[in-house]
């Protein structure tokens, strides 16, 4: 049961491969779509694939296995994201080649994570701001059956802007929760526009540290650092570690990165044949 | 053996409060069962979750006064195979994790248990800030939730029972004060079964909570002129018992459903909505009507918001006007 994670170990080369063939699947599943988002799918695209293909201890042939690590996209919008890396990993109800009927009438890829289409997920995210209070309920209960269960909870940045995740990051601290992480996808965009124009949220890290998780914070693009943030989280005891990621909305596809526009716009056939040119 | 029979009038005997029970019957499910756990916002003490505490500390989770994330963690707790209880006055718990009962146990689908204690306008001297007249509508409005207002001490017990056993989201709602005992130990209750507490052929009275016992009163003042009320204890508004709904406005052709709730989105309209789709009939509607309570204590609340026995009564008598 445990093979298909001990197999993993993954090389930085191997990583970057994958991780350019999920660029891939977002732009084409969203220009087939005609609508999600691609900016906050594509900044996340290295944190998700060295969580899936690196470091959790998960069993795609076994989704439901009660020792696994979870994964949970508090972000739900950027399911596009998630879709493709589980789809890439091999799990059953995340079937590769139905990646581009996402938002389809009928598809399981819906426009948000929806645990009834696919079971496989460990949460159905989407109205921002939840993800953290539902993993810290899920480390809680897995320390109390002393499962080696790991959590991680990614948010957007804007998404910080919900008093909830406050609400979550005092009191995971609180339970000194040290199986739980946070991964704040800083990509410095949300839907309106630059999120120090909407409402500023600097200084991120330090704000964490406030709270008192063990914070870090690392170029989210670079599969080097994800993995060393990640292990030092894995060795920090007593307290919750949140990994502030910087990152770059709409990496990898030169006219979407730090254009607030994709946020939320679907790439034109024209710019999705600009863009597949980019991530040969 | 029904509360109250053709023989024998109802008397008001005050048990435990129904969230006391709730809290008892807490503990003894903890001791059944490893995987109940409970959440709390700083109110364990008035939730009475503050016995579970004591005797399972490792299993009580103080979230403190943030009930958004207490109904999160506790979806969490579910989706890793917990029985999580959470709980706080209604009002809180159910307005301000109101979103979070949707997506992380309605639509998210989990076992998750809320409790909402202080309901209704029976808690008294605190005032309208503290005290929920929504949650019934609110809860019901949540896909796949069950929905629960036990009239008494055995009732609370047995439904809360009930909750733990059932696989899917629950809510129960309970009271502050010392609630009038309709009900044996023996008593048995199965979640969606309306319980028939009192024989009658010419009226229904369909209630639940506090109101049980007034409807019950309400049932002996009518009988006094003559006329033979039904009473029917609806202690779960989701799923409701539409069979004995459409049966009791089919025998008696008359209903009064008497809530402690807002008349708009509790009990009264989901059985309005029955009586409509089975054997329409006349009926009156005793609750609170858009507006808002005061401070006073209980039974002065009732009393100026038309929640007693006499409203009911009075309710009765319009209703059989109109039926005739």
């Amino acid at each position: 049961m445990l093979e298909s994670f001990f197999h993993m170990a993954k090389s930085i080369a191997e990583l970057q491969d994958i991780a350019k063939r999920v660029r891939r699947d977002i732009v084409e599943m969203i220009a087939a779509a005609k609508s999600g988002h691609p900016g906050g799918s594509l900044s996340a695209v290295e944190i998700v694939v060295e969580l899936y293909f690196n470091h959790m201890r998960i069993d795609p042939a076994n989704p439901k296995w009660a020792d696994r690590d979870r994964f949970l996209l508090s972000k739900g919008h950027a399911a596009p994201v998630l879709y493709s890396v589980m789809a890439e990993r091999g799990y059953a109800d995340t079937p590769k080649d139905k990646l581009n009927t996402l938002r389809q009438f009928g598809s399981v890829f819906q426009g948000h994570p929806d645990r009834r289409f696919i079971p496989s997920l460990e949460a159905s995210t989407g109205s921002l701001g939840q993800g953290l209070s539902l993993g810290l309920g899920m480390a809680l209960g897995a320390r109390l059956d002393a499962r080696p269960s790991r959590f991680f909870v990614m948010m957007g940045d804007g998404e910080i802007q919900e008093g909830q995740i406050w609400e979550a990051a005092m009191a995971a601290a609180f339970h000194k929760v040290d199986n739980l992480v946070a991964i704040v996808d800083y990509n410095r965009i949300q839907l309106d526009g630059f999120v120090s124009d909407i409402m500023e949220i600097a200084p991120v890290a330090e704000k964490w540290r406030q709270f008192g998780w063990h914070t870090l914070e690392i170029d989210g693009h670079d599969f080097a650092a994800i993995e060393g943030a990640l292990a030092e989280a894995a060795a920090t005891k007593g307290k919750p570690t949140c990994i502030v990621a910087h990152t770059v909305k709409g990496k990898g596809v030169s006219f979407m990165e730090n254009n607030p526009k994709f946020h939320g716009v679907a790439p034109t056939q024209d710019e999705l044949k600009l863009a597949l040119q980019e991530l040969k | 053996m029904p509360a109250k029979t053709k023989n024998t009038k109802f008397e008001i005997k005050l048990g435990a409060a129904t969230r006391e029970a709730f809290g008892r019957t807490l503990v003894e499910l903890g001791r059944e069962n490893k995987d109940v756990v409970v959440v709390d916002a700083d109110l364990s003490k008035s939730t009475m979750t503050t016995y579970f505490a004591k005797e399972f500390p490792d299993r009580f989770f103080s979230c403190g006064i943030a009930e958004s994330n207490m109904v999160g963690v506790g979806a969490g707790l579910a989706m890793v195979g917990k029985i999580p209880f959470v709980a706080s006055f209604s009002v809180f718990v159910v307005n301000k994790g109101f979103e979070q009962m949707r997506i992380g146990a309605a639509y998210g689908r989990s076992n998750l248990k809320v409790v909402g204690t202080h309901s209704g306008i029976s808690i008294g001297e605190d005032g309208p800030s503290q005290m929920s007249v929504e949650e019934i509508g609110l809860a019901c409005s949540l896909a796949g939730f069950v929905v629960m207002a036990p009239a008494d001490e055995n009732s609370t017990k047995a439904l809360v029972r009930a909750a733990a056993a059932y696989d899917g989201p629950v809510f129960i709602r309970t009271g502050r004060p010392k609630a009038p005992v309709v009900y044996g130990a023996d008593q048995k209750f199965k979640i969606g079964k309306a319980i028939e507490v009192a024989a009658g052929r010419d009226i229904t009275l369909i209630a639940n909570g506090l109101l049980v016992a007034q409807a019950l009163l309400a049932a002996d003042v009518l009988e006094a002129e003559g006329v033979s009320a039904r009473v029917i204890d609806m202690h779960t508004v989701k799923p409701l018992d539409r069979e004995a709904i459409g049966r009791a406005a089919a025998e008696t052709g008359a209903i009064v459903v008497a809530e402690e709730h807002l008349v708009d989105g509790g009990l009264g309209v989901r059985v309005a909505q029955a009586v409509a789709e089975t054997n329409p009939c006349v009926m009156e509607f005793v609750g609170i009507h858009d507006r808002y309570a005061e401070s006073g204590n209980p039974d002065e609340m009732l009393e100026k918001y038309g929640l007693v026995a006499r409203d009911i009564a009075a309710a009765a008598r319009k209703a059989l006007a109109r039926k005739r």
